[in-house]
């Protein structure tokens, strides 16, 4: 819904939320999911709006609210409510009005070492209880800066102010962030400094209805922590597709020359297009795929990007659509190219028509109004929070070399006739076994992302994969993929609990940048394998179908299974009795496992 | 601007606050003949009234406010200041 795309609307959003909510309702597909809002103020329009953002990224959530300033007993104290609500999420929505203690101008260094260790504390030990009893993720608000500055400009050096003990608390809740998995911190701090301190924190809000920031930058608040969420449920966004002209540099190089164009460091204008160029550079380090998708001729395009002074070199692209088709057709082929779904793209484009036209034929795409000035469309694409990183894996770092490899891949693929030669010729390597903690965190990455080849659906946070792989009664495998192009890293998980002498399949996934390498049926023969040792007797397969994994309707076929249910809506059960003399699917990739 | 002028720009941000357009407003309108106006949907109310108006209403007119007549006199009174 274009009126919940940054820039948004506050007021308008605050005023027509009931209709908007009703609109969103109408959506297919949500995925339901379990909020727990434990607050140190009044939540509910926060936790209202919240609603709204979380429906447009697809998110169906049901809230628990704790009462009034309850978050702490509500963590810390038996609650048979929240157990039973069972969360997927706890947001501790606190703020600074929620500090406890203060220093006092008086008080010795001591004295303040001790207040911050006791603050600190109080948070520590809610969240250890939460992660311990509820194993679920965890979202707390940092703090924003206080109102006032008793002390004026000291207050941020001197340990007595307000400002300086704030910033202490904040870096303390950071140190924990940075070293515990599924716990993030909201950064308020930074929102708040950016809506404007003094606006966000009117104490009006606070006195006649406990709101610890003004009503008015609640969807500035909602939506940044919206975007955590989306992210932790691997609803970002993977591509950042770029328009070339009056985008990517100043001017239109068909009708300029690349010598005429405005880009480096020589003009404002050239300097404004030069910083742009290098967030995209920096955006694309954290494994957002790069490409372009321009009306030129190719070769005269690519010339901008070979000036000594550009940024951005043709080599940061993992995909060009340089010609002359409709922009919103490129983008499909694209999507195809990469094995991806169109709405996994952002498109970046400073044309208005452009736009509309990708709007109009790819829903599900980002189109960002990135408005005519250059100047500006890094705060847009950047607070838009497309690529919201929770987790950065070394994986998510390589991917644009990956995809790069992949392309190398398909070039060899052209020297063969025969698809089994090819598949030869790759000498894969798979590392197929047990889970290991090394890859929990990407393993439960992967049940998030994977949408298309992907037969259940089911969605794992990372404590939901370390209880079924710590699980007897479950058989959990992942999959890692190399070959003598590079290596892909975890590509494909399969979880299965055992029920008497069956094993039922929770969960197979594969990534689609490891398709048709075979790598399905190494996974069935370690499957089988483990079954086995485990006298089994049989394997129960489902397949629920979803608007976007019908490339596995009939996955369970091929594998040699046989179908025993069918419903109206698609859903299938099929079924595969095991016995001794199993032939080994697998022929071109050579399993090397390390052991644990 | 006359009163009716306010009860008309306020009929138009009752309705869409409250999503319900068979929304009409009299001076004694109070929030018993509401269905949705609690003491949340109040704060959006005043929120989007402060916005329409361009007005900030102060602290003890938001909390003694009785009826829409009363709003529309605060209303009346904030913006001729």
């Amino acid at each position: 819904m274009k009126e919940l795309e940054y820039p948004f609307n506050s007021e308008e959003i605050i005023r027509r939320k009931k209709q908007f909510r009703k609109q969103l309702l109408k959506n297919p597909g949500l995925t339901p999911l379990k909020i727990a809002v434990l607050g140190g103020a009044t939540t509910n329009d926060i936790v209202k709006i919240m609603e709204l953002f979380l429906l447009n990224y697809g998110i169906c959530p049901e809230f628990y609210e704790s009462e009034y300033n309850r978050y702490y007993e509500d963590a810390m104290f038996p609650n048979p409510e929240l157990e039973a609500f069972k969360p997927d999420i706890i947001f501790i929505c606190t703020f600074n009005r929620n500090i406890t203690s203060y220093p006092e101008i008086g008080d010795t260094s001591d004295v303040i070492a001790g207040k911050l260790e006791n603050e600190y504390t109080r948070f520590e030990n809610m969240w250890k209880m939460i992660a311990s009893k509820y194993k679920c993720t965890i979202i707390q608000n940092n703090f924003e800066y206080p109102f006032f500055r008793l002390m004026g400009n000291r207050d941020a050096s001197d340990p007595h102010g307000r400002v300086n003990f704030i910033t202490k608390l904040n870096m303390r809740f950071n140190e924990y962030a940075d070293s515990t998995e599924n716990f993030y911190i909201h950064d308020i701090n930074y929102i708040s400094a950016s809506y404007g301190i003094e606006k966000w924190s009117d104490p009006f809000y606070w006195h006649m209805y406990k709101y610890a920031l003004s009503v008015p930058a609640i969807p500035d608040f909602s939506f940044n922590v919206s975007n955590i969420i989306k992210s932790v449920m691997g609803k970002n966004k993977k591509v950042l597709m770029l328009d070339m002209d009056n985008t990517l540099w100043g001017g239109v190089i068909g009708d300029d020359g690349a010598d005429n164009i405005e880009t480096g460091q020589e003009t404002p204008i050239g300097q404004t297009y030069s910083e742009f160029q290098s967030y995209v550079k920096s955006i694309g380090q954290l494994g957002v795929l790069l490409t372009l998708n321009s009306k030129n001729d190719e070769e005269t395009a690519l010339e901008g990007l070979r000036r000594d002074d550009s940024v951005l070199k043709p080599d940061d692209f993992v995909l060009k659509k340089i010609n002359w088709m409709p922009k919103s057709e490129n983008l499909i082929d694209s999507a195809k190219d990469l094995s991806l779904l169109p709405d996994s793209f952002v498109f970046v484009d400073d044309n208005p028509a452009e736009r509309e036209i990708v709007r109009a034929n790819v829903p599900g795409a980002a189109v960002p109004e990135i408005g005519d000035r250059p100047e500006h469309y890094i705060n847009i694409i950047d607070r838009s929070g497309f690529f919201e990183v929770t987790n950065l894996s070394k994986d998510d770092m390589k991917r644009n070399e990956m995809y790069k490899v992949n392309a190398k891949r398909m070039e060899s693929l052209k020297a063969f006739t025969d698809y089994g030669e090819y598949l030869k010729s790759l000498e894969m390597k798979a590392e197929i076994q047990d889970f290991i903690p090394a890859y929990m965190s990407r393993i439960s990455q992967l049940t998030n992302k994977s949408n298309q080849f992907n037969l259940t659906t089911k969605r794992y946070t990372q404590s939901e994969i370390e209880a079924v792989a710590d699980n007897d009664s479950y058989i959990t495998i992942y999959g890692k993929l190399a070959d003598k192009f590079g290596d892909n890293g975890v590509v494909s998980v399969v979880v299965g609990h055992i029920i008497g002498d069956e094993c039922h399949i929770d969960l197979w996934i594969m990534s689609c940048r490891v398709l048709k390498r075979d790598m399905e049926f190494a996974m069935m023969d370690i499957l089988v394998e483990k079954c086995l040792s485990k006298n089994i007797k049989s394997i129960t397969g489902y397949y629920y179908p979803t608007a976007k994994n019908a490339m596995v309707k009939e996955f369970y076929a091929l594998q040699g299974f046989e179908k025993v249910f069918e419903d109206e809506e698609g859903n299938t059960r099929w079924k595969f009795e095991l016995d001794k003399d199993y032939i080994k699917k697998n022929k071109y990739i050579h399993i090397e496992n390390s052991g644990k | 601007m006359t009163r009716e002028e306010v009860f008309e720009r306020l009929t138009d941000v009752f309705r869409t606050v409250f999503d319900d357009e068979t929304i009409e407003l009299s001076d004694s309108t109070t929030s018993e003949d509401i269905d949705d106006w609690d003491s949340f949907e109040h704060i959006n109310l005043i929120v989007a009234v402060e916005e329409e108006f361009s007005i900030n209403i102060p602290m003890g007119e938001v909390t003694t406010m009785k009826n829409v007549g009363e709003m529309a006199d605060i209303i009346l009174a904030e913006s001729s200041k």
